[in-house]
């Protein structure tokens, strides 16, 4: 009964993003105030009711209901039950409506926080957002649906979850992927609703600037997180592939970076307007390309769901009325007339703009990379492939022009800066960025050019970044009070550029440090490794709840002092059969030691081997962590809180009626 | 009005890429069509599962037969099971191959679940289904009273494709259809 | 001309003139690094090129798989059963690599015509095959007189 519940309740939620995509937007062009009220009301309603189909599909897993096709599918009985509750979305129709929830939860988000909005304009954005509910829920239910029963021919169990699913970094990956993915649809959805209202002004940044923050946040820990789970659970050390998928998280990812800095822009100045409303449409728009790529097999990856055409021409379908659709009306309703402020060379927007023209360059290299097969495959030209390479030669030249600008952000004015301020503010910082960049690498023994770019690169930022906060501090009487003073959204900033500096180190210095050997080893063996030396001390069996494993124990010493045991297995899945590579990690701040078991080497119980030595890879996710957090700090900034507080008591009181 | 020309340049962009995404999906390997098509069934010999007798392609000679990859492994198999166990009621003539399978838990299976095939062949080392082109069970091929492969089905077999689609195929090919089986439109 | 728009000029130009710099570096970098996926026959028949980065996949034959006893040096051959070719990896192979399985190799051909394999991928699950693989299966299939062909592999 359950499951039918769930599928009952996902319809009663698309009946009411129906009403949601229809109603408020009617309500919003008669001026009807009454229909505009329902927004929120409705909003609600999509959540609770896309809330109980969620919680029902769950149940069914968590109470092995093998009978529903997904759970036969993706379960089995020895599962683990947090992993049981995780293969909700281990697969392509549970995926899709945590979707759907996530973006009820955004839509009824909205609906609470942004009671001080104008009506007018908080129903026009709740309906937009009603519209992509519509498409992602008649999707679920004509396509994929997720309560689909196996009456009769129930299976006695199910076929298990991929293994490689089976991870705490899997349970939360997702989850957090898709807050970010389809909170950019907030940004949309405050783009379209600036575009119907023909009132493109600095308040309508303002607005989804929270929004767009948070979201952002959001992506950047899903895809630190994704790259740290294939780190050591696709078992071979790598931590980022240029995947098609992994690609399809990014692209939102560099072009969301875009946007929240063009509405800096446009909330401040004024500026950029129509350039911030396409930048909003297309983060949005790359968040479905995503989706499309992932499900729709055009694309081949190690983490594509299944693929199904008639799923990809929905979505296809889709992707050309929403982002069709918008950029039809963004022809139709940006302004056309160039705003008249202007600004000078040496200023804050022209290094925003430069940030803007950069992240943009990066998204569309890495769109065309990805989708480049796909384009040889339709003109008939063969099966090609990009590698990493390509990625990497784009991408590393992008980013080291960009840092120097980012260096300058901070502490550059509006409207008009000089360059003699300039020099006198950060000549010491990039003097002392040049030499500790330049010299620090010696620690290391040989001299690696890369490295010591990435160091200059990065201790002009946190210099820059230092000194402006220095300055910003000195200026106030005493030190409490210019804490005080300083805004969130400025310190959000800084988080997240000393975030970015430490990305840098990390990925230049692992990339350039790490030293990976696959060896022929039996117990008993040892192997030294930038002075640590891995022995292997015996082989031995290992039962899982669901698995059998071989085990690898090792021990890892320096200097005859120990320093970790580690054992990577080797695991067969008793449900699928399927093996899996289950790496050992001995993590640390400025080094990992990492073993992978391979396969076995002749008769005499050998095994192949992977050691790893990689210094520096956790600043990595670190860095990406600071960012996120600088995402979230900025959101508490109380120039977001004040125009809450000064809501014209109007609109509030509509929207708070509704909701009674 | 050039500045307003402008501003439909991203759209055109995009209308670009769809043609070209729509095109991806066309291209979709999945959705090939089997190229033994009009092709005689592949030859081979192998064990039946029910007796061990040796069987080959005379089997299927002098009727119109459908063909069913299955395995027990396969959950959408056993989706499509009852179904099959209706045709075979009504009197169509199903062939199974049992694909890359264990015959112990075959037999079970069939048990269990009621047995719609005339007879199994065991294909444990799959190669049948190699020659044959099989991605993946269950896929079912329609094969006529001269031994050709007339068309092949990729996925479940239920009612609603079976109405829609495959009755008139069956039909075309020469096969009796019995009135409770008759597809939609005939 | 107004400063506002003469700005904008310039900005217009400089955009312009960094996203040519970028597609001029896109071209640069894609030149080297893509590489196009040829079946079995077609190395078989010397269309693919000698010394190139290429992919070559189809089935790994049953039996061919040998490695060796004391290093991590593995030799195998793939089939679309028109041809073979044979693959030498040094490394570890991936976790679903088999005999019997669908595999993908990318590396570079030699004068012997092995290929000298950097990367090897596999994929067994028997709902999926590579799409380049599962394509060449089929074309080689569609090209076989008849299907009265025998197996090119031991029973």
């Amino acid at each position: 009964m359950i499951p039918e519940f769930g599928h009952f309740a996902l319809i009663v939620a698309l009946c009411l993003a129906v009403l949601l995509a229809s109603v408020p937007l009617w309500g919003a062009w008669r001026r009807n105030t009454g229909a505009m009220a329902l927004a929120p009301g409705l909003a609600m309603g999509l959540l609770v009711f896309s809330g109980i189909s969620f919680a029902c599909l769950a149940v069914a897993f968590l109470q092995d209901d093998f009978s529903v096709e997904v759970v036969a599918n993706n379960s089995n009985s020895l599962l683990p039950a947090i992993y049981k509750f995780s293969a909700v979305w281990g697969n392509h129709e549970g995926s899709l409506l945590l979707w759907i929830l996530i973006l009820a939860v955004w839509t009824a988000a909205v609906a609470t926080f942004s009671r001080q909005l104008p009506l007018l304009v908080l129903s026009r954005v709740l309906a937009v957002m009603g519209f992509v509910a519509v498409g992602f829920l008649s999707f679920s239910l004509l396509t994929s649906n997720p309560f689909a029963r196996l009456i009769p021919g129930t299976p006695a169990d199910g076929q298990d979850l991929n293994p490689l699913l089976q991870d705490p970094g899997l349970i939360i990956h997702p989850p957090l992927l898709y807050m970010g993915y389809v909170g950019f649809s907030v940004a949309f959805a405050f783009a379209i609703a600036a575009l119907l209202g023909g009132r493109l002004d600095a308040s309508w940044a303002r607005w989804s600037r929270p929004w767009t923050n948070i979201a952002w946040a959001f992506l950047t820990l899903g895809i630190m997180l994704g790259s740290w789970w294939a780190y050591y659970e696709l078992g071979w050390g790598g931590w980022w592939f240029w995947d098609p998928v992994e690609n399809a998280s990014f692209m939102p990812w560099l072009a969301g970076t875009a946007l929240i800095h063009s509405l800096a822009v446009t909330e401040k100045r004024g500026l950029f307007k129509s350039w911030t409303v396409l930048l909003a449409i297309f983060a949005f728009s790359l968040s479905l390309l995503g989706t499309f790529l992932v499900r729709s097999g055009v694309l081949t990856s190690v983490h594509a769901f299944a693929t199904d055409p008639a799923r990809g021409l929905f979505i296809l379908v889709f992707l050309a009325i929403v982002v069709g659709g918008s950029l039809t009306l963004y022809a139709l309703r940006a302004p056309a007339v160039n705003s008249r402020v202007s600004f000078a060379w040496l200023s804050r927007e022209t290094l925003l703009l430069v940030n803007n023209v950069v992240f943009l360059v990066a998204t569309l290299t890495v769109l065309f990379g990805t989708l480049f097969p796909l384009l040889m495959d339709a003109l008939g030209q063969g099966k090609y492939s990009v590698g990493p390479p390509y990625f990497n030669a784009v991408f590393v030249p992008l980013m080291a022009l960009l840092v120097p600008f980012m260096g300058l952000g901070p502490v550059s004015r509006w409207k008009r800066d000089s360059a003699q301020r300039w020099k006198a503010e950060l000549l010491l910082p990039a003097i002392a960025a040049l030499a500790c960049g330049l010299t620090l690498p010696l620690l290391h023994g040989e001299y690696n050019l890369w490295v010591a770019l990435a160091l200059v690169l990065a201790g002009w930022l946190l210099l820059g970044l230092g000194r402006d906060v220095w300055l910003r501090l000195r200026a106030a009487p005493t030190l409490a009070r210019g804490l005080r003073r300083t805004p969130a959204s400025y310190w959000g900033m800084v988080v997240a550029h000393l975030g970015f500096a430490a990305c840098v180190v990390g990925v230049v210095a692992t990339s350039q440090y790490s030293i990976e050997r696959d060896l022929k080893m039996e117990a008993g063996q040892a192997e030294t490794l930038a002075g640590y030396r891995f022995e292997f001390v015996e082989l031995a069996n290992f039962r899982g709840p669901n698995f059998r494993a071989d085990e690898a124990r090792f021990v890892v010493t320096r200097d005859g002092e120990e320093i970790a045991r580690l054992a990577p297995q080797k695991r067969r899945y008793l449900a699928s059969n399927q093996i899996m590579t289950e790496a050992a990690i001995d993590a640390g701040l400025f080094r990992d030691l990492f073993i992978a078991m391979g396969e076995p080497v002749g008769q005499g119980g050998a095994w192949a081997i992977r050691l790893h030595y990689k210094p520096m890879v956790r600043w990595m996710w670190l860095g990406a962590i600071l960012m996120a957090v600088g995402g979230f700090i900025t959101v508490v900034d109380k120039r977001y809180r004040r125009q809450r507080a000064a809501s014209t008591a109007s609109a509030g009181e509509v929207a708070r009626g509704a909701q009674a | 009005m050039a500045p307003r020309l402008k501003l439909f340049l991203p759209l055109i962009l995009f209308a670009v890429l769809a043609l070209f995404l729509f095109r991806g999906l066309s291209l979709d390997p999945r959705a090939m069509p089997s190229a033994l098509i009009d092709k005689p069934f592949p030859v081979f010999s192998l064990p039946a599962l029910e007796s061990g007798e040796t069987l080959d392609r005379s089997l299927l000679l002098g009727k119109v037969s459908l063909v069913n990859i299955w395995a027990t492994w396969c959950i959408s198999c056993r989706v499509e099971h009852p179904y099959l166990n209706q045709l075979t009621e009504a009197g169509i003539h199903i062939v199974g191959v049992n694909y890359k399978d264990d015959d112990e838990s075959a037999k079970r299976w069939l048990a269990d679940l009621g047995n719609p095939y005339s007879i199994n062949i065991v294909d444990a080392a799959g190669n049948l289904g190699l020659d044959l082109g099989v991605y993946g069970a269950p896929e079912t091929y329609f094969v006529d009273a001269e031994g050709v492969i007339r068309y092949r089905h990729v996925g479940v077999i239920d009612e609603r494709v079976w109405r829609s689609k495959l009755a008139a195929i069956y039909a075309e090919i020469g096969g009796e259809l019995p009135p409770s089986l008759a597809g939609a439109g005939s | 001309m107004h400063p506002v728009r003469k700005q904008r000029l310039i900005i217009v130009l400089c955009v312009v003139l960094f996203s040519s710099a970028a597609v001029g570096l896109m071209a640069y970098a894609l030149r080297g690094n893509i590489n196009l996926f040829f079946p079995p026959a077609e190395v078989a028949a010397g269309k693919a090129p000698v010394g190139q980065p290429i992919r070559v996949g189809g089935m790994v034959v049953e039996g061919s798989v040998q490695r060796s006893e004391d290093s991590l040096h593995v030799r195998f051959e793939v089939t679309d059963y028109q041809a073979r070719v044979p693959i030498v990896y040094e490394g570890i192979l991936p976790d679903l690599f088999g005999e019997g399985q669908g595999a993908v190799a990318a590396g570079v051909l030699d004068d012997q015509g092995v290929l000298q394999a950097t990367e090897v991928l596999a994929k067994h699950d028997e709902n999926y095959m590579p799409p380049e693989v599962a394509e060449a299966l089929e074309k080689s299939k569609a090209q076989m007189k008849g299907a009265n062909m025998t197996k090119g592999q031991g029973e």
